[in-house]
C-alpha cells in the first residue's frame, strides 16, 4: 500500500489549482447571488407579469390560464430553482412582448453597446491617464487647474444635456460629425445589403469587409457619443490617476530614484506608474463595466440601439424576463471584468502572484 | 501643458477628419427616410400585429379585400376584391377577387388563397383575431364559415350584422391577405409561418420588406408592376429615433424626410423654417372621466351634469395639452362613421354650482379622483381638482401606477377616474360596444371588457340601441343611430368625454401626400412624393 497521506511541500501547481478552485467557488456564489437578487426583484416589483401579457381587456379566465402557464402558482423556492436551472443552460426566458428568447435579443443589442463603450473607454484611458499624470507632476500649476476643472465638468454635467448640446453644436451647427444613429441613411441601407455582418459592431464589420467609406461614416457617427461617454470616464480616470500618482511621487523610493539622477520621465512613467497601475486597473475596469451597462440617456438621444435602451424599453413594457435577463448579463459582465482586472493585477504586481 | 495641447490637437484632427463623411448626409432621392418611435412593435405578422407602428408597416406590405381610402379614411374602396355584396339573409357576404394580382413571391392571389388567409387569422388566434371571431368564427367552424368558389370568397356570420360593420372590420390590419403558401413553406412547429413572418413579408402590398431590426428600423423596397400602380418612391427607410429633439435635429439637417414623434415644443421650434412643414391629423385615443355609479352622490344626474360644466376643456387644450389633444365630447373619435364633432359643454362654474345646489347632495361633495402617476394625467387631474373645487366638489387625488389604477377601475373600486381609450378596429361598434353596452351590471358578472360595467353604469336603452345599430343594414341610418346614441350618452352617462388625440407630423417641405390614416392609424407610404 502506498502512503498517500504524507503531504509534500506545496507545489506551485497545487497553489494555482487551489486559487482557481477558490475563485471558481467565489464566482459561483456571486452568480447565484446575482440570480437570486434579480429573481427576488422580479417578484417584488409592482408589475403584474400576467396583465402585461394578456392586456387590460382580457377576461378572468384568460388571465388565470396565463398565470398557470407562467408557473406563478408554484411556491417561490420552486420558481427560483426552475429559474436557476434554465439560466445555467443559457435560457434566460422568453421576452413577454416579443416571445423571442431574451438571450438572442440581448445578443442583438449588445454589440452596439460594446462598440460604444470600448471606444469611450479607450478615449478615457488615452486622455485621462496622461492628463492625470500631467496634473500630478505639476500640482498647482495652470495645467493641473485645467485638468481638474475639465474633470469636474465631466463629473457634474448631466450626460443627456451634454449629448444634446454636443449634437446641436458639432452636428447641427458645425457639421463636423454624423448625426444620431450608427450610419447615414444611405449607408444604413448599403450596410444591410452589402456588408457581411460578423460581429454586429459596425466599425469592425466594415473594416473586415474593406468598406472604408462606410467605416469613415460609422466613425463620424460614433465619435460624438463615444467622445462624450469617454469624457465622463476620462474625468473619473484622470482624477484617480492624479491622486494615485501624487501619492506615489511622495514615496521614498521615488526620492531615491531622483537622487540617483534618473531622468524625470523614467521616474514617473516607469517607477511610479508601475505602482499606480495596480489600483488604476480596477478604476478602468469599473468605468468600462459601467459603460457596458448601456447608457440609457445617451442611447436615446443618439438613437443608438444598445443594451441600455433595450432594458429600459423592457421595463416600461413590464417585460420582466427581458429586464432580469439584461440584469443578469450586465452582472455577469461586471463579474468577468472583475476577474480580468484581478488577473491583470497579478501581471503588474509580482507580490500578488 | 504641452501634453494637454497635443491631446486637444489629436481630438480636433479626429473630428475634422470625419467632416467629409458627414457631408454625404442628405437623404437619397429614391428613398423616403422616416423617423419614428417603433419600439411598440411586438410582431409584424399581420395576423398578430396590433400596435400602431406594426399596423402602419403592414399597411404598406399587405392589402385587404376592402380598404379605407388613405385620403378620406371613412370611404370604403376596393382592395383585392373588385366587388362585394351581402345576401338577403344578412348572413352571407361574398367578395369577388380581382384577377391578375400577384404576391411578392409571384404566387397569384385567388379566392382560395384569400379564404385561407382569413382562416389563418382565426386558427392562429392571436390578440387581434377577435376582430374577425366576433362574427361567430372559431378555429373549428372557420373552414365551413369561410369558403371559396371560382373567384369568389364567401364569409358567413353567426347573425345579421350591419354590413358596414363587417366591411370596416375587414379593412383592419388583421384582415390583410397573406401569401399562405409561402408562409406555410416556412412553418416551424405548427406556427403557420408566424415566426418567419416576424422578419419577412409575404403580401401584395406596394412594398416588400427587405430588412427589419426591432428597435432599430426597417427597409422597404417598392414592387414593380403593383396593381395599384407603382409606389412613387423606390425605398422606405424607417429609423427608430425615440427622442423628439433628436428627430428635430435630423429633420432640420435634412437627414430624414418625415418626423413622426415630435413634441409640441419641438414642433413650435420649427416655425419660420421654410424648408419644413407641419401636418396635423387626429389620432384615435380619447380622454374621459368615469364616475362610479355605486357611489350614491355620483349616480345623481344633476351631479353628473354639473361635472360636465365643471371641466376646463379649452383651458387644458390651450395649455398643458396643446397640440397633443383637442376637445372632443363624444365616444366616437373624429374619422369614424357617425363621429359627433359638437362640443356643447364648456367651463361654466356658475351653472355647475346651480346644478349641484339643485341636486340635493351635501356640499361640498367630497370625492376621490383615481389617476395614474404620469405627468400629463396628473396635469389633467389637477386642473379638474381645481375647477371642481370652485364648483363645490372637493377632489382628493388618489395617485397610483398604471397597474394599481387599472386594477382599481376593473374592480369597480374607484370613485372618479381619468382614463384613456383607443378603438380596436375602424368601426363605431368598437367604442359603442364598450361605452354604451353593459348586459349585466352585477358585481358577479365581472364584465371588465365593458367600460360601462367597470364604472357600474347601466346604459339601459342605449344597450339595445347599440345592438340595433350594429345590425342596421342601411349605412346612412346606421350613422344617424350612432349620432343619437352619442348625444344621449354625452348628456346622461356616467362618463365625461373630454379630449381626442391629435398627431403632428413634421416633414421636409418637398414631401407631399403622406397620409397617417388619422384615427384608424394606418400610414400610406406609396402615395408619397418628394
Amino acid at each position: 500500500m502506498t502512503d498517500i497521506s504524507q503531504p509534500g511541500p506545496p507545489s506551485r501547481v497545487a497553489a494555482i489549482a487551489r486559487r482557481i478552485a477558490t475563485e471558481g467557488a467565489t464566482l459561483v456564489v456571486t452568480l447565484l447571488g446575482l440570480l437570486l437578487m434579480t429573481f427576488l426583484i422580479g417578484r417584488v416589483v409592482p408589475i403584474d407579469p400576467v396583465l402585461s401579457i394578456v392586456g387590460e381587456r382580457a377576461t378572468a379566465e384568460q388571465y388565470d390560464a396565463v398565470r398557470l402557464a407562467l408557473g406563478l402558482d408554484e411556491p417561490l423556492w420552486k420558481q427560483f430553482a426552475i429559474y436557476v436551472g434554465d439560466a445555467l443552460q443559457g435560457d434566460l426566458g422568453q421576452s413577454i412582448r416579443t416571445r423571442e428568447p431574451v438571450l438572442e435579443e440581448i445578443a442583438r443589442y449588445f454589440p452596439a453597446t460594446l462598440e460604444l463603450a470600448t471606444l469611450a473607454t479607450l478615449f478615457g484611458v488615452l486622455v485621462g491617464v496622461p492628463a492625470g499624470v500631467l496634473a500630478a507632476t505639476r500640482p498647482g500649476t495652470l495645467a493641473d487647474q485645467v485638468v481638474r476643472v475639465v474633470g469636474l465638468m465631466g463629473y457634474s454635467m448631466p450626460v443627456f444635456w451634454l449629448g444634446l448640446i454636443g449634437l446641436l453644436v458639432f452636428y447641427g451647427m458645425l457639421g463636423w460629425v454624423g448625426g444620431p444613429g450608427r450610419l447615414d441613411s444611405a449607408y444604413q441601407m448599403l450596410f444591410e445589403f452589402e456588408v457581411t455582418q460578423y460581429t454586429g459592431m459596425i466599425l469592425i464589420d466594415t473594416a473586415l469587409n474593406g468598406r472604408w467609406d462606410m467605416f469613415a461614416n460609422a466613425f463620424s457617427h460614433i465619435v460624438l457619443p463615444a467622445g462624450l461617454l469617454g469624457y465622463v470616464s476620462m474625468a473619473y480616470i484622470s482624477r484617480m490617476t492624479r491622486s494615485f500618482m501624487m501619492n506615489e511621487l511622495g514615496q521614498e523610493y521615488i526620492t531615491t530614484a531622483r537622487v540617483k539622477g534618473m531622468p524625470e520621465w523614467r521616474v514617473v512613467w516607469v517607477h511610479a506608474m508601475r505602482n499606480v497601475l495596480v489600483p488604476l486597473i480596477t478604476v478602468i475596469a469599473l468605468s468600462y463595466a459601467y459603460l457596458l451597462e448601456g447608457s440609457v440617456l445617451t442611447e436615446t438621444i443618439f438613437a443608438w440601439p444598445g443594451l441600455g435602451s433595450y432594458i429600459t424599453n423592457a421595463l416600461f413594457a413590464a417585460d420582466m424576463p427581458a429586464v432580469l435577463g439584461g440584469t443578469v448579463v450586465v452582472g455577469a459582465v461586471f463579474v468577468a471584468l472583475n476577474m480580468l482586472s484581478d488577473i491583470l493585477y497579478r501581471v503588474v504586481d509580482p507580490r500578488a502572484r | 501643458m504641452k501634453q494637454g495641447l497635443n491631446c486637444g490637437m489629436v481630438l480636433a484632427a479626429l473630428l475634422l477628419g470625419t467632416a467629409p463623411a458627414a457631408l454625404l448626409a442628405e437623404t437619397p432621392p429614391d428613398t423616403l427616410v422616416i423617423a419614428d418611435a417603433i419600439d411598440d412593435i411586438v410582431s409584424i405578422d399581420p395576423h398578430e400585429a396590433f400596435e400602431f407602428s406594426g399596423v402602419d408597416l403592414n399597411n404598406n406590405l399587405y392589402d385587404t379585400l376592402i380598404e379605407l381610402d388613405p385620403a378620406d379614411p371613412d370611404q370604403l374602396i376596393p382592395g383585392l376584391a373588385e366587388s362585394w355584396a351581402v345576401a338577403e339573409d344578412g348572413l352571407t357576404y361574398s367578395f369577388k377577387i380581382k384577377s391578375g394580382i400577384t404576391f411578392s413571391s409571384g404566387n397569384e392571389v385567388t379566392a382560395e388563397v384569400a379564404a385561407n388567409s382569413l382562416r389563418r387569422v382565426v386558427k392562429l388566434n392571436k390578440t387581434p383575431a377577435f376582430i374577425l371571431t366576433q362574427f361567430g368564427l372559431t378555429p373549428e367552424n372557420v373552414d365551413q364559415m369561410i369558403t371559396f368558389d371560382g373567384d369568389t370568397v364567401t364569409l358567413k356570420t353567426d347573425k345579421a350584422y350591419a354590413p358596414t360593420f363587417v366591411y370596416n372590420c375587414l379593412t383592419a390590419g388583421v384582415a390583410n391577405i397573406v401569401d399562405v403558401a409561402t408562409a406555410m413553406a416556412n412553418e416551424v412547429n405548427g406556427d403557420m409561418g408566424n415566426e418567419w413572418l416576424k422578419s419577412n413579408s409575404a403580401g401584395t402590398g406596394a412594398y416588400v420588406l427587405r430588412s427589419f431590426k426591432p428597435n432599430e428600423g426597417y427597409i422597404l423596397e417598392a414592387r414593380t408592376g403593383h396593381w395599384r400602380g407603382d409606389a412613387l418612391i423606390k425605398n422606405v427607410l424607417m429609423r427608430h429615433v425615440p427622442e423628439g429633439a433628436t428627430q428635430r435635429l435630423l429633420l432640420e439637417k435634412g437627414d430624414i424626410d418625415i418626423a413622426r414623434e415630435m413634441t409640441p415644443t419641438d414642433i413650435s421650434g420649427l416655425e419660420g423654417n421654410a424648408d419644413l412643414k407641419v401636418q396635423n391629423d387626429v389620432g384615435g385615443q380619447l380622454y374621459y372621466l368615469a364616475m362610479n355609479q355605486k357611489v350614491e352622490a355620483l349616480a345623481n344626474p344633476k351631479v353628473l351634469e354639473a361635472m360636465r360644466w365643471a371641466v376646463d376643456y379649452k383651458g387644458m387644450t390651450d395649455t398643458i395639452l396643446k397640440g397633443q389633444w383637442g376637445v372632443h365630447q363624444a365616444f366616437l373619435p373624429k374619422g369614424f362613421l357617425g363621429a359627433l364633432e359638437e362640443t356643447p359643454y364648456s367651463l361654466d362654474i356658475e351653472k355647475a354650482k346651480a346644478l349641484l345646489a339643485e341636486s340635493g347632495v351635501t356640499l361640498p361633495l367630497e370625492v376621490s379622483l383615481t389617476v395614474r402617476n404620469n405627468q400629463e394625467r396628473m396635469d389633467i387631474a389637477q386642473s379638474i381638482q381645481n375647477t371642481f373645487g370652485q364648483a363645490g366638489i372637493t377632489v382628493t387625488l388618489d395617485v397610483g401606477d398604471g397597474k394599481q389604477v387599472l386594477e382599481k377601475y376593473r374592480a369597480r373600486q374607484h370613485e372618479i377616474t381619468v382614463q384613456t381609450w383607443g378603438p380596436d378596429y375602424p368601426d363605431p361598434h368598437t367604442n359603442a360596444s364598450t361605452f354604451a353596452m353593459n348586459p349585466d351590471n352585477s358585481d358577479e358578472a365581472k364584465a371588465t371588457g365593458y367600460l360601462a360595467w367597470r364604472t357600474a353604469w347601466d346604459p339601459k336603452e342605449l344597450g339595445a340601441m347599440t345592438e340595433a345599430a350594429v345590425a342596421e343594414r342601411d349605412g346612412d341610418k346606421r350613422k344617424a343611430m350612432y349620432e343619437d346614441i352619442q348625444r344621449t350618452h354625452r348628456d346622461t352617462s356616467a362618463f365625461v368625454m373630454m379630449f381626442q388625440q391629435m398627431s403632428q407630423t413634421a416633414l421636409r417641405a418637398n414631401v407631399t401626400n403622406f397620409y397617417t390614416g388619422g384615427a384608424t392609424d394606418s400610414a400610406a407610404y406609396w402615395t408619397v412624393t418628394k
